[in-house]
């Protein structure tokens, strides 16, 4: 019999993150590389154990070969527990049958015995996908001094892009009475995060329900939320003032990563009392040669760089040559750029060798035709040859 | 010829010629010296018995532990924290026999007890005064192929008024047999100095300091080396990569200085030999819109907002706006404030510099910054 935890985290990390295109071909998108040092899942699991929750279940079914082995015993996030820890849920095998994750709400359905091993009296469900840094257990305690059955973290967003969001619509005192996904004329702006915690005799209950339920489609958002109001429980509005970002698409990742150094953006990864963690690889510290010019950019270890460099995120093991420039992109780790390559409001995925004088995308004020200019991505593991143009918002996927 | 490592056992040791980096190992063993932004000398030896398959170390340290211990935690950073082997701390006073040391001779014996539970045939010591990526493969087969009773590290070049403090040298003859040992003898022009990395057989070893031991004996080079030198088949093994030594505080800053040439970087950090050290979670290194870097190593948790040439930062070291850094060593944790100039400075773990200061020293006698010191 294990110990009792008071409250098991359930991360979502199936997704495919289509929207990520190339990003997302071999690697789920909680594993993609974030901020230099960081993947997308560093954020959530350095919440999580930072927040006191020290049992993990992550939810993985899309390519989870890189995800899984980043995960590893859990042991960078301080999640190798003897009891509890992190651990990764792919879809097993049954005596009644095996099922791939048909939705959130079944993805959680199907690892109930999984939390039931713990008995917790609640729990935090959570995605993979964004980035924020919160204590769960602030959360928690109002959930628990509201006697809610589920507390939903929600943002306070500027009106005129609350319809890109789910939106919570709620009474003087939080209480959610009503919410619509992504409304034209919003009735309110108070976004959610895609953060719950449900008292878990409840949740149990009714994702049991939903699923015997043929025609539901098995998500929290289209089922087990309305299906929890209807039912009249107690939803409420946990309100969150922090930086919070959804990376789903190529736009939002980049933006998030140009947050980080952006010193009005509110998001501190200097913190020493909320650290976020990262399994660290093995590499010298960054070497800036003399010909190097970095500016306004974030570089981590093993990094080489001769060229120049501004605002940019350089993540471990990146080379840039004698000339080449990097100006507003994402390097992944590995990435090389030689001689003379111009780097622009792009994103080179991993281990990505971009040759001598290339041109990867373009500032937008070279661009007459505003609608033509976006963020241009190559993928992982390619190789682009010498002298080669690739134009802004391309995206590539094979070699060039 | 193939040697099978899983029958080596490693023995670093901590301590060894602490006082030849005067201050910085004041309060710290020789292995927790910081080195090139974000390792501890330990880190060197350790890595490289790893990376050469031997996988049980142990640590012989004597005194000012306690910075070696918060470094080396587990071991799982090296890939030590092992149920079969591992790494093994061996510190005075753990057993009987073991008391102060008074030379390596007395450090093995008082790790015999470590030493004697091990299956292995061989065993390789080293110090922590030198900085390489070395494989010991080849030097425990060459050990075994030659039949040597000790088979000696060393390096043939330039003899250094450095080098007097420490320095054993070694006579060969064509077939690199050592003939005679001369003890930190004033010498000019080139020699063959150990490198205090030394392959026996156990059982040699074992017998040779069981025996050492009954006779009062305390000095491995003076005792072993080169009063029994004519009786054993001592042999050298001249070591011919890159590395450099440390037995001064003005060598150390030169090591540091020597891997800001990428050349030389290559050859210490070679991919799939990586030197392995404690991980800090630090956030990466942030560069501010003014700030010049050039010819730096930066480690992570870094935020540089002024000038930097020629500089070695650890991490979490945090430059001002205007500050002007050359040809600086800045320990872990050190704040430089805005518009302070620093030349040939060394710091050790979180100095604060004070604005606008003026600290300047000469590329002969560099400044050294004690830890948490305020200037």
């Amino acid at each position: 019999m294990f110990n009792k935890k008071e409250c098991v985290a359930m991360l979502l990390a199936g997704g495919q993150g289509s929207r990520l295109y190339a990003l997302t071909q071999d690697v789920a998108k909680p594993a993609v590389p974030f901020g230099a040092k960081y993947r997308i899942i560093d954020f959530p699991l350095s919440n999580c154990i930072n927040s006191g929750i020290d049992t993990v279940g992550v939810l993985t079914q899309y390519q989870p070969l890189v995800l899984n082995e980043y995960i590893g015993n859990g042991q960078p996030w301080d999640l190798d527990r003897i009891h509890g820890g992190v651990h990764v849920l792919p879809p097993y095998q049954k005596a009644t049958g095996a099922d791939w994750y048909s939705g959130t709400a079944n993805a959680i359905y199907q690892n109930i015995g999984f939390i039931d091993r713990y008995d917790p009296e609640y729990v935090v469900v959570l995605s993979g996908d964004h980035i924020y840094k919160m204590d769960y257990n602030k959360m928690l305690e109002f959930h628990k001094s509201k006697k809610a059955a589920a507390t939903i973290a929600v943002l306070d967003v500027p009106k005129e892009e609350a319809s890109r969001f789910g939106i919570m619509i709620t009474d003087d005192d939080d209480n959610i009475i009503d919410f619509e996904e992504k409304p034209k004329v919003p009735r309110s702006t108070l976004a959610s995060m895609g953060i719950y915690i449900f008292t878990w005799e409840k949740l149990r209950a009714y994702l049991i329900a939903n699923e015997e339920d043929e025609t539901a489609s098995k998500d929290f958002g289209k089922n087990i939320i309305p299906d929890m109001r209807e039912a009249g429980e107690k939803l409420v509005a946990y309100r969150f003032d922090g930086y919070w970002k959804d990376v789903g698409t190529i736009e939002s990742l980049w933006e998030a990563n140009m947050d980080l150094i952006n010193p009005n953006i509110p998001i501190d990864l200097y913190d020493p009392n909320w650290k976020i963690y990262s399994r660290n690889p093995v590499y010298p510290p960054q070497s800036i040669g003399k010909n190097a010019q970095v500016q306004n950019s974030m570089v981590t270890e093993g990094c080489v760089i001769d060229g120049s460099v501004e605002f940019s995120m350089i993540s471990d093991g990146v080379i840039v040559e004698e000339g080449a420039v990097i100006y507003d992109s994402i390097l992944m780790p590995g990435a090389v750029v030689k001689k003379g390559a111009k780097v622009e409001y792009a994103i080179v995925g991993e281990n990505s060798v971009i040759g001598e004088n290339c041109q990867i995308g373009a500032r937008p004020e070279t661009i007459e035709d505003k609608d033509s200019w976006g963020v241009a991505v190559v993928g992982h593991n390619l190789t682009i040859s010498d002298g080669s143009n690739v134009l802004p918002k391309a995206i590539i996927y094979e070699d060039m | 010829m193939e040697v099978n490592m899983g029958n080596v056992l490693g023995l670093v040791f901590a301590n060894m010629h602490d006082t030849t980096l005067g201050d910085m190992t004041k309060n710290r063993t020789m292995g927790s010296v910081m080195f090139g932004g974000r390792y501890r000398l330990i880190d060197f030896p350790l890595s490289n018995m790893v990376n050469s398959g031997i996988s049980e170390v142990g640590v012989i340290t004597k005194s000012n532990y306690q910075s070696l211990l918060d470094h080396l935690g587990s071991a799982r950073e090296w890939d030590l924290a092992r149920k079969k082997g591992g790494l093994y701390i061996l510190p005075p006073f753990g057993n009987v026999e073991s008391t102060l040391y008074r030379g390596r001779i007395e450090a093995i014996y008082g790790a015999m007890n470590f030493i004697s539970h091990s299956t292995a045939k061989y065993i390789v010591l080293t110090d922590c005064d030198v900085i390489t990526n070395i494989d010991y493969k080849p030097i425990v087969a060459k050990h075994i192929e030659s039949g040597a009773d000790i088979t000696v590290v060393s390096h043939t070049g330039p003899y250094t008024s450095d080098d007097l403090k420490t320095a054993t040298v070694l006579n060969t003859n064509e077939e690199g047999q050592v003939t005679s040992v001369l003890i930190q003898p004033e010498l000019s022009g080139t020699c063959t100095c150990s490198l205090n990395m030394f392959v026996m057989s156990m059982e040699f070893m074992v017998d040779m300091i069981k025996d050492s031991i009954a006779r009062g004996k305390v000095s491995f080079e003076k005792d072993i080396l080169q009063e029994r030198c004519s009786e054993l088949k001592i042999m050298a093994y001249e070591y011919k990569y890159y590395f450099s030594k440390l037995n001064s505080t003005d060598t150390y800053f030169k090591a540091n200085m020597d891997i800001l040439d990428p050349e030389n970087a290559r050859k210490l950090f070679v991919p799939k030999r990586s030197i392995y050290t404690k991980v800090s979670d630090n956030a990466p290194a942030k560069y501010d819109l003014d700030c010049i870097v050039k010819n730096s190593l930066v480690a992570d948790g870094c935020i540089i907002e002024g000038e930097v040439e020629n500089c070695v930062l650890f991490r979490g070291v945090k430059i001002g706006k205007g500050a002007k850094l050359k040809n600086c060593i800045l320990g872990q944790g050190t704040v430089v404030g805005d518009g302070a100039q620093m030349n040939y400075v060394i710091t050790d773990k979180d100095v604060t510099v004070a604005p606008k200061h003026v600290l300047t020293s000469s590329a002969e006698y560099q400044m050294y910054v004690s830890k948490g010191a305020t200037v």
